[in-house]
């Protein structure tokens, strides 16, 4: 592989972009497709898009047999995130244990005396407002999404970024009468039911967690089983 | 540290940059019980360094001599494994799989 290609790779993956690399085996020729090509040409009409666009989709690497012989695909979808607001003592639980499963981390709350470097250590710390921070990081469908302050005033400002994006998950923190009330401001704010419905709320797998940490297990473990849905729902419909 | 396969490919860069010579193994096939999913891999620089996985350790010891050679000659090579047997394979996967790996040279 050439240098020049896997920094460019690596580029497009610290930029938050899907790309896949063509390897043909037998010689070691390599092309290099970002996914916003597929759509013109001369990749939208080449026989190999359909099967280029469903590589990204899945994120799966794979062997693949076109005209030219069998070519290996490396596709390259972003890392996956998880934005946390709330720098409380759940999410001093979650960050650690969301990074080692593979997750990039950041966490917001403009209350700078929960966000202190003291409090989390190695994490990406934002002590500002959501709206400020959000824009910027960019939610897309390798993110996930989890609001932890119980303050409206903090966690629906990012609830409605959330909601607005393909995140794939978004939990809540909250008792059912929060999350009832929660319900009601989003809908006055003009979402509709099914949007809403896409909160995880109560947060995390119904595990009977306690304490903050087991909290923390809970919702890292609701997050990886909405990261891995489509590959859940592939092994149930093989054992049906 | 413990790395995954996305900074395993930041590090060949960052090792190729350092003056490192390198190669990159890629599991590229699985048939049966793999022990590292196809797209996982292995960087190893010419000393015989390595950083990743393609088998959980069953393997990677045959890789890197074999990713030396590809160092040294430029040219990729496609390996295969199963499980080890004097006949045929003398590393193996004690799980009873089959891999393929794909070794190529970053230059």
């Amino acid at each position: 592989m050439k240098l020049s290609l896997l920094a460019t790779l690596n580029e497009e993956r610290v930029a938050r972009r899907a790309a896949i690399i063509i390897t043909d085996v037998a010689t070691g020729a390599q092309r290099f497709v970002r996914e916003s090509e597929l759509v013109s040409e001369p990749w939208a009409s080449d026989p190999l898009s359909r099967t280029l666009a469903d590589a990204l989709r899945t994120g799966k690497s794979g062997m693949v047999d076109t005209p030219q012989g069998q070519a290996f695909l490396t596709v390259s979808v972003p890392p996956v995130r998880m934005i946390v607001t709330g720098a409380v003592h759940i999410s001093q639980a979650l960050a650690p244990m969301a990074k080692l499963a593979g997750f990039d981390v950041v966490i917001i709350d403009p209350r700078t005396a929960f966000a202190t470097p003291e409090r989390f250590p190695d994490v990406d710390l934002r002590p500002e407002w959501p709206d400020a921070v959000i824009p910027s990081l960019g939610f897309d469908r390798y993110t996930a999404f989890v609001a932890l302050t119980h303050d409206p005033k903090i966690d629906d400002v990012a609830l409605d970024l959330a909601l607005k994006s393909d995140a794939f998950y978004v939990g809540a923190l909250g008792s059912r009468k929060t999350h009832g009330k929660r319900v009601e401001r989003l809908r006055a704010a003009g979402f509709d039911d099914n949007t809403i419905g896409r909160i995880r709320a109560p947060i995390g797998l119904n595990i009977g967690a306690v304490s903050p940490a087991e909290i923390a297990v809970s919702i890292l473990a609701e997050a990886i089983g909405a990261l891995r849905a489509e590959r859940m729902a592939a092994r149930a419909a093989k054992a049906a | 540290m413990i790395v995954t396969d996305d900074n395993i490919l930041a590090e060949a860069e960052r090792w190729t940059r350092g003056g490192r010579k390198v190669a990159l193994a890629t599991v590229v096939e699985t048939w049966g019980s793999a022990p590292r999913p196809v797209g996982s891999h292995l960087v190893i620089d010419d000393e015989g360094n390595f950083l990743g996985s393609v088998s959980g350790g069953c393997v990677e010891g045959a890789v890197v001599t074999e990713a030396l050679d590809v160092i040294e000659a430029g040219k990729p090579k496609m390996l295969e494994f199963g499980v080890a047997d004097e006949t045929a394979w003398k590393a193996g996967l004690s799980c009873g799989g089959r891999i393929k790996v794909y070794v190529e040279k970053v230059d």
